[in-house]
């Protein structure tokens, strides 16, 4: 996958798949540090030790008898030829946080991409879950909480052109915002 | 830029109109696994979504779904109509999502070309 919010909506997808009712998304720039973190923390059902070692165990050729996701593997393989890594902390019924790390100014770093697209999506595509949504970029921040725009649409769904369009419109402002108005 | 008092001055705008509520309004469905993302899954809600805001179709309900375990024909894209079989399009790109807006959601006439599943619910 050629942007990193595409591996943004992976990870959501599986925390969708383990039942959570709340996913916390963080994406940090830090100039800085020289790092780029993606932070998704779920309420799901969350994972035993084996799953997750089974999760992020390197791609090794020769073993394609284990069923075994290709998520996690793709995303962890990205990070680590970035610099960086990827870790998981997990426990049966309490949810998960996984967080990608990468070296923000690696060659090989995938862009961010259209993060604005991505969050549309799991907005309008998840009305059921509370998401929140911040991102920082250097002393620039973004935030994002579904809680709060449900309680000022009521009944009226996100799928609702005027409010797509507007959706639309705001996300796309002020990620671009927090990169000096380009898309990241 | 727009402000989350935009979302609240459109709310009142909104709630100020006659508001017909149609109740079970068609579902579209995207499949958003691994294999479905890198297909351009995001790219082909992204389309519904503008399509939906272009047309002004205020009963549609957009959802996504995990993977099927029909990779090799992501995007996978279903349209259930009240009342009607489940619609399963695949290979489904950009492009073809104003012609099954236009023609199966809003005038009930499937793409038989792109069907690769029906399902009577
Ligand atoms: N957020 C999560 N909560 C609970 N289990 C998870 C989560 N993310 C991943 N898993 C577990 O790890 C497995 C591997 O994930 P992944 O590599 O994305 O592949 P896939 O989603 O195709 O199974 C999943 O099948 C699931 O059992
Ligand atoms: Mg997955």
């Amino acid at each position: 996958m050629h942007e990193l919010s595409l591996h943004i909506l992976d990870l959501v997808q599986n925390s969708l798949e383990a039942g959570a009712q709340t996913i916390w998304l963080g994406i940090v720039e830090d100039a800085e540090a020289d790092k780029l973190t993606i932070r998704i923390t779920d309420d799901g059902k969350g994972m035993d030790e084996a799953t997750v070692s089974r999760a992020t165990d390197p791609f090794v050729t020769g073993r394609t008898t284990r069923k075994v996701g290709l998520g996690l593997p793709l995303i962890q393989m990205t990070a680590t030829q970035c610099g960086g890594h990827l870790s998981i902390a997990s426990k049966p019924g309490q949810g998960t946080t996984v967080e990608a790390v990468y070296q923000l100014s690696h060659w090989d770093r995938p862009p961010l991409g259209n993060v604005a697209d991505t969050i549309k999506t799991i907005i309008v595509a998840n009305p059921g879950i509370t998401f929140y949504y911040l991102h920082r970029v250097g002393h620039k921040a973004f935030f994002v909480s579904t809680q709060e725009l449900k309680e000022i649409l009521g009944d009226i769904p996100f799928s609702h052109p005027e409010v797509l369009a507007w959706l639309d419109n705001y996300l796309k402002e002020n990620t671009a915002n927090l990169y000096g108005g380009v898309q990241p | 830029m727009k402000t989350v008092e935009d979302l609240r001055r459109l709310r009142e705008e909104l709630k100020s109109q006659m508001r017909v509520r149609h109740e079970g309004g068609t579902r579209i469905i995207v499949g958003m696994g691994t294999c479905g993302i890198a297909a351009g899954a995001r790219e082909v809600m992204t389309a519904v979504l503008d399509e939906i805001a272009k047309r002004k179709l205020e009963d549609v309900v957009v959802r996504q779904t995990g993977c099927i375990g029909m990779c090799e024909k992501e995007v996978l894209l279903d349209v259930v109509r009240p009342g009607e079989p489940r619609i399963t399009y695949g290979k489904v790109k950009p492009e073809h999502v104003p012609l099954i807006i236009a023609e199966h959601v809003v005038n009930g006439r499937i793409v038989e070309d792109l069907v690769v599943g029906k399902i009577i619910e």
